[in-house]
This record gives structure tokens, C-alpha cells and sequence, in this order.
């Protein structure tokens, strides 16, 4: 029997790339290379040659993406539209944000965001109700509407760059300049890295643990727009003004992202334990949880109670701690008490792993972009400055992670926990620092 | 040599067992040793927080306003004002710097080795174990077919094949992606070339001429011009420095000051920098919008001509290997132009002065002897709108509350209080004043004296008005004759209070007036008397003021209108809290001549590119090694006594263990297209 070499191709070879993607694929791809070429057209006037190479670069890197993973052709396509939607209702005016009914209710900045916040927070009440319900229709609807949430963000950021050069072409920049504009971008890349793991592992058990985190950034994000009215476009400090911003910023939120969807895995691959805490640890814990909690009580009422109100708001904000230590705790002690409703830890454990893998590639890639920023604008690439440092620290404690996964093959709930404090770490870089430190890199306050 | 094990996920190196160990031996092993660079990583780690929460390279005196002398004395010996530069620190960095090295000496070469090693010596026993196999049973006389098959197989799905005839078995071993080897190569190869690079870049350098004596740290304030040769540095004294210096308009300099600790050092520059113009953009909103500074680069050496650039934050200027950033501004001494109205004393002309920021002016004043420190001029102040004045738009408006200047009045025992002036009238509430700001010490914030301005907007009417307050014995005329150029004639003992209370007033402002009323009255008669001296004061006030606008021309005789009224009342409130303003004139800014200076940071970072090459390997080494995985394949060709051939295909990734599974599955898959289904572990 002979064969011939055509066959063991074909019985063997993957297709090469070209022949794996349809005609959807390609002009998709075109539209986005004709799209990115008359954005080029009417906006080079205002980008260096940086930018031109990174508004290149991003197209290509996009195109990519969506080759590899499908929806992200659906989701651009969506973005487009609502994108240029909104633009076109804009017209040349900010003010028509007041009076046309497109803008005020939906698609100016401003109400995108507050349409992504909804939606992410009705997501995750969705998978919760899919996880004890096991409704495969309230899980589809659970994920569409992430999806939608995701599209709005999206939309909310692009309008919003649009918006800032509608105020003057000097003050236009990418939104991605200070807390409340990273914040979206946080729950928007933290949300298409689970969706991509949902449905790589067809399994939606994960999203509410993922939702949770990315509701709790929507909460913040409400607080600091309502509270502190920090959705203001502000023009960007000389500092700024540069096409490393639109680097440094996104590929460290890629980082942050992945790892607190690494950490909300860590919660879920605790709770899917197949052994519960054992009876006298748990003895323990619980006691620890409740004090946990009343003590946050306790400072929450002092701190509603206090007559200056600025005491008074420290004392609540400062009940967060305890209240957080306490969940803690009750996380500890329902260790493996969800093992029925979730998948095997060992899928969750692999899905961890690579969150935590491109996390740490992201970051390594962010923090030597910022490095070389910082020779650029502050006359080093290292400082020492708060920010950087805790930068290290991120990735000093993902290091230590990795070294003892892939080199000791750590599985199991230390690792899962590791991954959760991680997050602690990951949020004071983030916020933390802005909040307690000062330094050069204090672009968003509290 | 064994067979590998199914999970060759550890970098394994050769560790044969020495029957006596060294003690270098020992040390190596301790430093190569995983725990310790786990430990290492985690130390670094919080010791790193150390120096983020507590403010680094401050000034030594604000710490010991911080924290106290003996806690600074604490902070010091720790090193903790300079945690990044401290022995300990860098103690910990040299041993994490050691760990890695070793590391990478004790596992590289095996590293290297497996990249281009086959591993054709498998056994057919750990061929078994692996979970990723299938087996065939296949005709004896297929041999040469199956062969074919199965390195077409291999090679189409891009694995590199080496085949082996043994004694009793064919094998084809084949591997693909040995470059993930290389990702825990690059990575910790990376680490330490940073260090390295970044030695180089530090100030340990600079610490270690200063102690072996080669230099001296210059702890007083001096100019540069005043720096003795051992504070100096000469180019290429360290290989890297980081400097600054202020720049006023139209000076040069060739040198950059280097802080360290409490002190700092001069590094001269192998050429010149001359600040041509420095400028400031705001925009709409009022934040500034662009730094920038036109310099000329003066070489002889090296330039024909002065090299003219410009240079912006973000945008530094790298000539010959130094780089020159934008970095601070202020004021390079700009000239001002002032008038002293006197606040205390009988002298009524304001006397007109003219001082250099930076410059100290002796003063005689009628408190004595005073020293007049100008520190800081500045020509925009770009300031949030009071609230009063916001309206209801969302958006924060801003003002330009135009030029100011602080200064300080120092007494003779040393003790200074801090001013800031603003030179226009500021327009709140519809009225016009002039801020004058007073403050104790940097700690605090400024609490501002509102000067009413008069029809002319100049502060002349209210300092007439206080000067003629000082007068006493004119001020005391004056309210005798308007006493008695009243209607009914005012009693001599009302004449006596109403005088009594101005001077009260004058004197210690309207504290003095309610201590005076504390001390000799009843309690019980105390707010009614109270109301009544503030009553007398107020009309005694308001006849003197009278006659300060009779004074200026405007016409009193029919009363006075609103626009008077109004500026009366803001008088007294400014005459209420003068007392506590501290100083025994009111300096206003009448013209200016500005010259600004530019604050250059100046570089030379000689370990720069090492780093830069580090980081290189570090991004190529961390995508290596978790997208990328060491993959091997054995196929194992082996006739049976019964006449067969038994076909054994097992293998293992180092990462990625669903791919490879996936990978192997469409292998098997295929493989069963050609021999017939497979045996073997079918898990999914």
C-alpha cells in the first residue's frame, strides 16, 4: 500500500494559516486596514511618527487577534458602529450632547459608562443565578450580557477620546491618562480575558467570581464619579503628552486584568476543592470572620455617627479592611463547599496559571516600557519612585509564583491563595499607591 | 544516564554526589538553591515597601520635624531616608544578584545540552509511563512503511526527527520548541545584567570616592563658584551621574549639582549650557500645557558654532552622551519694583524700594530693624474661582489672579513671618481687594489680609485711612473737631471714650476693644457694654473716615454713597484683623522686570544600553519561555517474536499540557487513519 506525500499532509499537517480562515476573516481584516487608513488620513496631523507606528502596529495586532479568537471580530464591528454612531450625532459640537436623545441617554461617554456599569453588574447577578440554577439560558444570557457591557465600554472609551478633541485639539488624548479612564479599561480587559477562557474551557461556572471583582471596579468607579466627580476631561499634564501613554498604560492594565481574573480564580479554585477546611481549622475562621465583620460594623457606624465628616468618612473607608480580612476568612472556611457547582481545580488551576503567565509577560513588557518612558521624561529608567517600585513588588511576587509552579509543580490551595493576596498586592500598585504615597507618578488621586 | 522523567518540567541539572563536600560546594548549592531565590524574591520584595512608604532623599530637616531627633537618629543609622542606597539593601540585591548567577551557571549548560539532545537512549519503561502514548500492533513486513509514516508525521506537524537503529528496536526520537530552554536562559541572564547595568547607573560609585576620601560632600548652602576641589567632579569621575541646575534667563553654566544625603556635590560639564529663554504655556483651563527652554550648547572642542535646542518635558536634548531634560522653573531674579506703605508709625509717604528676588534687603522700620528676604516671584497664578463666584456649571472655572511675590520679614532675633502680595486687586463678591497672604511657617496655609481698593484700584484710600489711625494726635484732633461740628456738643467724657477706644483700636485691632471692655465691666453688663463701645468705635471710625475721603476730594456733606459705605465696612474688617498681620508695611508690587530660570536636569547613565540589552532578553526570554514549549516525541519500532510489529509513539511538553494533549491527539488520530485504531490511554 503505498502512500503518497500529499496524504500524510493532509492526514497530518494543520491547514496552513491562509486556508484556515474564511472569507469573514479577510474582509474583516480589510475593512479594519481601510478603516485604520482613513482614520491615518484625517488625524495625521496631529500624531509623530510614534504614533503613526503604533495606530500600525495596533491595526496588525488586532487583526491578529481576532484571527485567532473569532468573537473579537463581532466585538470590534460593535464598537465600530456605536463608535461612529456617536460621532456622527457629536458632529462637530460638545454641546450636542445636551439635546440629541442618542448621546444623553446612551452613547456620549459619560452614559456608555454608566450602560457598561449596569450591564456588568446584571452579568454578574446572571451567572450567579446560572451557577445554582444550572440554566444553560440564563448562562447564555449571562455572557451576552458581558459582552454587551464589554461593547459599551469600549464605545464609551472611543467617544471619550473624541469628546476630548472636541474640547480643543489641545487638550485631545487617549483616555487612558487618569484613574477613572484606566478604571474602565481594568473592567473591560479584565472581562474579555474571562470571556476568552469561558469559552475556550466552555464553562461559564467562573463568571461570577470574575463579574465580582469587575463589579466591585464598576462600584468604585461609581463612587469616584459621583462622589469626587472625577469624570472630568482634563487636559494632560506636559508629562504625559506622549505616544509612550499609549503603551505604558494598556499593557500594564493587561497585567492588572490578568491578575485579578487570576486571583478570582484563586477564590473559585478554593471553593472547588474537593476536600472542605477540615472541622478544627474551620473552628477557627469562623470566629475570625465574624470578628472580621464586627469590627468593620462597628466602624462603619462610629464613622456614620462621627460628627466631623471627614473623621467620619476615614473611619468608613477604613472599615473596608476588616470587612475585606473578614472575607477573607469566609472564602477560607467554604473552601470546597462549591465543589458540586464548579469544574474539576485542576482546570482552574491550568487557567490560573496562564491568567498569571500573560499577566507577569504584560507586566515585564508594561514596566520596561515605563522604564524607558522614564528616561525620556524624568531623566532615568529608575527612580525608585513609589509607583516603580511597587511595580517591582508586583512582579517580584508573580516571580515567586511562577518559580514555584514551574519549577516546583505547586498546585492546590497554597498557590490559589497566593494568587488572592496577589490581588491585594496588584490593587495597592494600583490604587493604593495613588491614595497613600506621593511620588512623580501621581496622575490620579483620590 | 537514565531515562528522562515523564514530567521534565524542572530544569534538572546533573548533580552527581561528591563523597566529600567543600565548603564552596556547600555554598553553591545553598545559592543555587530554589528556596533561597523564592526567599530572595519575597525579601526584595518587602524590603522594597520600606522605602516606598516612607519619603526618600528628603531634606534631613524634614525628617526631624517629622519624626523627632531621636527617630531621624534611627532612620539615619538604618539608612532609611536612602533605603534603594543603603548597605543592607543593596546587601540583599548582591545576594539575589549571586543566586541567580549560580543558578544560571549550575543549570545552563544542561539547559544547552537539552536543546539540541535527542534523548535516543529512552527506555521502553518510561516510554510506558508517559500519559500521553498509543500503541499499534501492526504486520511484521510494514516496517519500512510505517517508518515513512511516522516521520512524515512527525516532521508535518514541524518536529525535528532523529531515527536510531538499536539492537532490537528502531526508535525515532523528535522534539520541537527546544527554544523554551532558552526562556529560563534569557530571564535570569536578564536579571543579572540589569543589576549590572544598573550598578553603573547608581550612586555607589560617588559613595565609594566618598569614602576612600577622593571627595568631600559640601553640606552648606554655597554657590557653585564656591565648591573647593574636593567637592568637585570632573568628567568621567563616575561613569554616571544625575544633576540639576537652576538656570536664569541669559546665564550659563557648565556644571550640574549632584544631591546626596544632606548635601550635594559639583559635576563639571565637558561643556557649556546656555539658557537663551524659558517659557510656560497654559491652557484654556489654566493648567500648564508645555515647559520649554531654548538653550545654546557651547563646545569649543567639539562645535563650530553654539548648537542651538530646544527643550521640553518629554523631549530631552542628548548631546555627546549627556541628556539634558526640562525638568523644574523659577524665578532666575526677576526685578521688582515696590512701594512700603507704613502699617505702624507716624511716617505717611510710602517709600519706594526695588529688589532682586533672592536678594535680602536691611530695612529700619518703626519696629526696629528688619530683613527683607524676597524669595519668589511669579507672573501667572492660575487659581480656582472662589466658591462664591463658581455659578452652577459643572465645570471648575479658574482665574488668572495675575502676578505675585512671597517674601519673608525677618526680625532681629531671626524670627520671620512669610508674605505673598498679589499685584491687581482681586474681584470678589463685586468688590475689589488686595490679597495680601501671611503665614508662620511652609506648614501652614496663608491667611489673607482683604485690602479694600478704592475708586482709583489702588490699596492708597485704606492705607491713608490706617496711616492717619497711627497719627494719634491728629487722629485725636480730628475727632475732637468733628465732636464739636456736630449739632449737639458731645460730652467731654463720651470725647474721652470715643478717643480712648480709637487708640485701643489702633493699637491692638478689635481684640483689644472687646479685652478692654472683659476687664472693666461686670459680666452681666458685658455684652451691652460691648455693643456699646463697638457702637462709639464705629462712629468714631466713621469720622475719621470721613475726613481720609474729604482728604481725597469726594464730596461728605450729603453723606456718603453706597459705594463709600460698602468700602467703610471692608476697611473695618481689615483694621479689625491688622494687628495679627505682623508686619509694620504693606509691600505692593508696582512693576516688575522678569527673568525666569529654568531647572535642567543633566545625565550621563553609562549603564544605560546594558540595561536596555537587558531588558531585551528579559521580554524575549518571558515569552519563550511560557508561549513556547520544549515538546518530545518517541516513536519506538520494534518486531515481536510473534512475527509483529509493535509501534509505540508516547511524548510530553514541558508546558502546556492541554495543547500537547490536543497536539497528540490529532497525531494519534491521524496515525489511526494509516494503522488502524490505536491502544493506549483515551482520557477524552
Amino acid at each position: 500500500m503505498a502512500v503518497t506525500r500529499e496524504q500524510l499532509v493532509e492526514d497530518f499537517e494543520r491547514p496552513s494559516l491562509l486556508r484556515r480562515l474564511s472569507w469573514f476573516d479577510g474582509a474583516w481584516a480589510l475593512l479594519l486596514v481601510l478603516g485604520s487608513g482613513y482614520a491615518y488620513r484625517l488625524y495625521h496631523p496631529y500624531m509623530d511618527a510614534y504614533e503613526v507606528a503604533i495606530q500600525a502596529a495596533a491595526t496588525l495586532a488586532l487583526i491578529a487577534w481576532g484571527w485567532y479568537w473569532k468573537p473579537v471580530r463581532g466585538l470590534t464591528l460593535a464598537v465600530a458602529a456605536l463608535s461612529l454612531f456617536a460621532l456622527w450625532r457629536y458632529g462637530g459640537s460638545l454641546a450636542t450632547a445636551q439635546t440629541d436623545f442618542f448621546l444623553k441617554y446612551l452613547l456620549a461617554s459619560q452614559q456608555a459608562f454608566m450602560w457598561m456599569s449596569a450591564l456588568y453588574v446584571f452579568a454578574t447577578l446572571a451567572y450567579t443565578l446560572m451557577m445554582f440554577t444550572g440554566s444553560a439560558f440564563v448562562g447564555r444570557t449571562a455572557t451576552a450580557l458581558t459582552w454587551s457591557a464589554t461593547a459599551m465600554g469600549l464605545a464609551g472609551l472611543m467617544v471619550r477620546w473624541r469628546e476630548s478633541y472636541l474640547m480643543g485639539t489641545d487638550i485631545g488624548h487617549i483616555p487612558v491618562s487618569n484613574l477613572y479612564e484606566v478604571f474602565i479599561l481594568f473592567a473591560v480587559i479584565t472581562a474579555l480575558l474571562y470571556l476568552y477562557h469561558e469559552g475556550r474551557a466552555a464553562t461559564r461556572t467562573m463568571g461570577t467570581f470574575v463579574l465580582l471583582v469587575i463589579s466591585a471596579s464598576v462600584g468604585f468607579l461609581l463612587w469616584y464619579t459621583f462622589d469626587r466627580e472625577a469624570y472630568h476631561i482634563q487636559p494632560l499634564v506636559p508629562a504625559l503628552q506622549s505616544y509612550w501613554m499609549k503603551i505604558h498604560v494598556p499593557a500594564n492594565f493587561i497585567g492588572y486584568g490578568a491578575f485579578a481574573f487570576a486571583a478570582m480564580l484563586g477564590v473559585a479554585a478554593i471553593l472547588a476543592q474537593p476536600r472542605p477546611l477540615a472541622p478544627e481549622r474551620r473552628r477557627v475562621v469562623l470566629p475570625l470572620a465574624a470578628a472580621g465583620f464586627v469590627v468593620a460594623g462597628a466602624l462603619l457606624a462610629a464613622g456614620l455617627s462621627a460628627g466631623d465628616a471627614g473623621f467620619g468618612a476615614t473611619l468608613d473607608a477604613w472599615a473596608m479592611l476588616p470587612a475585606t480580612v473578614a472575607l477573607l476568612f469566609v472564602v477560607a472556611a467554604c473552601q470546597g463547599r462549591l465543589a458540586a457547582q464548579l469544574p474539576a481545580p485542576a482546570l482552574i488551576d491550568d487557567m490560573m496559571y496562564k491568567a498569571i503567565a500573560l499577566g507577569f509577560a504584560a507586566f515585564t513588557v508594561a514596566t520596561i516600557l515605563g522604564a524607558l518612558w522614564a528616561a525620556e521624561a524624568w531623566g532615568g529608567y529608575w527612580s525608585w519612585d513609589p509607583k516603580e517600585t511597587w511595580a517591582l513588588i508586583v512582579w517580584l511576587n508573580y516571580a515567586g509564583w511562577l518559580h514555584l509552579r514551574l519549577t516546583k509543580g505547586l498546585r492546590g490551595t497554597p498557590m490559589a491563595w497566593w494568587a488572592v493576596i496577589g490581588l491585594f498586592v496588584t490593587a495597592f500598585a494600583f490604587l493604593g499607591v495613588n491614595m497613600f504615597l506621593s511620588g512623580l507618578h501621581s496622575y490620579g488621586t483620590l | 544516564m537514565t531515562a528522562p522523567l515523564p514530567t521534565p518540567d524542572a530544569p534538572s541539572p546533573d548533580r552527581p554526589r561528591r563523597p566529600r563536600r567543600t565548603f564552596g560546594s556547600l555554598l553553591l548549592e545553598l545559592l543555587g538553591s530554589m528556596n533561597l531565590a523564592i526567599t530572595l524574591l519575597v525579601v526584595v520584595a518587602v524590603a522594597s515597601v520600606v522605602g516606598t512608604v516612607l519619603k526618600q532623599n528628603e531634606p534631613y530637616t524634614n525628617y526631624v520635624i517629622k519624626f523627632g531627633p531621636f527617630w531621624f537618629e534611627v532612620f539615619r543609622l538604618l539608612g532609611l531616608d536612602d533605603v534603594y542606597g543603603a548597605p543592607w539593601f543593596l546587601a540583599i540585591l548582591a545576594f539575589l544578584l549571586a543566586s541567580t548567577s549560580v543558578c544560571i551557571y549550575r543549570n545552563a549548560p544542561g539547559m544547552l545540552r537539552e536543546m539540541g539532545h535527542f534523548r535516543t537512549e529512552v527506555q521502553l519503561k518510561s516510554l510506558r509511563a508517559f500519559h500521553n502514548r498509543a500503541q499499534w500492533a501492526l504486520p511484521g513486513g510494514e516496517r519500512e512503511r510505517v517508518l515513512a509514516t511516522l516521520l512524515a508525521a512527525l516532521r508535518a506537524q514541524g518536529y525535528r526527527t532523529r531515527v536510531v537503529e538499536q539492537a532490537d528496536h528502531t526508535l525515532v526520537a523528535a522534539m520541537k520548541g527546544a527554544v523554551n530552554r532558552l526562556g529560563y536562559l534569557f530571564t535570569h541572564l536578564a536579571v543579572v545584567v540589569i543589576c549590572l547595568g544598573a550598578l553603573f547607573d547608581g550612586n555607589l560609585f560617588l559613595k565609594l570616592k566618598e569614602w576612600s576620601g577622593d571627595v568631600r560632600l559640601e553640606t552648606r548652602d554655597l554657590p557653585a563658584r564656591d565648591y573647593g576641589p574636593a567637592s568637585r567632579l570632573v568628567p568621567g569621575a563616575t561613569p554616571s551621574f544625575r544633576g540639576s541646575v537652576m538656570l536664569p534667563e541669559g546665564s550659563v553654566a557648565n556644571f550640574v549639582f549632584v544631591r546626596l544625603r544632606d548635601g550635594a556635590f559639583v559635576q563639571e560639564l565637558p561643556f557649556a549650557v546656555e539658557l537663551k529663554a524659558f517659557r510656560v504655556e497654559h491652557y484654556a483651563t489654566g493648567q500648564p500645557k508645555n515647559f520649554e527652554s531654548d538653550v545654546l550648547i557651547h563646545d569649543r572642542q567639539h562645535l563650530a558654532e553654539p548648537m542651538a535646542a530646544t527643550i521640553r518635558v518629554n523631549h530631552p536634548l542628548v548631546y555627546r552622551g549627556y541628556a539634558i531634560y526640562q525638568s523644574d522653573f523659577g524665578d532666575g531674579g526677576s526685578l521688582l519694583k515696590l512701594k512700603a506703605w507704613p502699617l505702624a508709625g507716624q511716617r505717611a509717604e510710602p517709600p519706594a524700594l526695588e529688589g532682586r528676588v533672592g536678594e535680602k534687603l536691611a530695612l529700619q522700620t518703626p519696629q526696629g530693624p528688619r530683613t527683607l528676604e524676597i524669595d519668589d516671584f511669579r507672573l501667572f497664578n492660575i487659581l480656582p474661582v472662589p466658591e462664591s463666584e463658581q455659578g452652577d456649571t459643572p465645570e471648575k472655572k479658574v482665574r488668572n489672579f495675575g502676578p505675585s511675590f512671597t517674601f519673608r520679614l525677618r526680625d532681629a532675633a531671626g524670627q520671620a513671618l512669610e508674605y505673598q502680595n498679589f499685584m491687581a486687586p482681586m474681584r470678589l463678591g463685586g468688590r475689589d481687594y488686595f490679597l495680601t497672604g501671611v503665614r508662620g511657617s511652609p506648614a501652614e496655609d496663608f491667611r489673607y489680609l482683604h485690602i479694600p481698593a478704592d475708586a482709583a484700584l489702588s490699596p492708597a484710600r485704606f492705607l491713608r485711612f490706617v496711616n492717619l489711625l497711627q497719627q494719634s494726635q491728629r487722629r485725636d484732633a480730628l475727632l475732637d473737631e468733628r465732636s464739636a461740628a456736630g449739632a449737639e456738643p458731645v460730652p467731654a467724657e463720651i470725647r474721652e471714650v470715643r478717643r480712648r477706644l480709637v487708640a485701643l483700636f489702633a493699637e491692638g485691632g478689635v481684640d483689644a476693644v472687646i479685652g478692654r471692655a472683659r476687664s472693666v465691666v461686670p459680666a452681666e453688663r458685658l455684652e451691652e457694654a460691648t455693643r456699646l463701645y463697638l457702637d462709639i468705635l464705629r462712629s468714631s471710625l466713621g469720622e475719621l473716615y470721613l475726613a481720609v475721603l474729604a482728604e481725597e476730594g469726594v464730596k461728605v456733606d450729603q453723606g456718603i454713597g453706597p459705594t463709600e459705605e460698602r468700602f467703610f465696612n471692608d476697611a473695618l474688617n481689615a483694621l479689625a484683623v491688622l494687628p495679627a498681620y505682623g508686619a509694620p508695611f504693606y509691600l505692593q508690587l508696582t512693576g516688575f522686570e522678569q527673568v525666569q530660570a529654568s531647572g535642567l536636569q543633566i545625565t550621563k547613565s553609562s549603564g544605560q544600553n546594558v540595561v536596555y540589552f537587558g531588558f531585551a532578553l528579559l521580554i524575549a526570554g518571558v515569552f519563550l519561555m511560557f508561549y513556547s514549549s520544549h515538546r518530545r516525541l518517541w516513536s519506538r519500532v520494534a518486531p515481536t517474536p510473534d512475527g509483529l510489529l509493535d509501534v509505540l509513539v508516547a511524548g510530553t511538553g514541558n508546558r502546556h499540557q492541554g495543547e500537547f494533549e490536543r497536539e497528540f491527539d490529532t497525531l494519534r488520530a491521524g496515525l489511526a487513519r494509516h494503522f488502524g485504531p490505536a491502544s493506549g490511554p483515551h482520557d477524552h
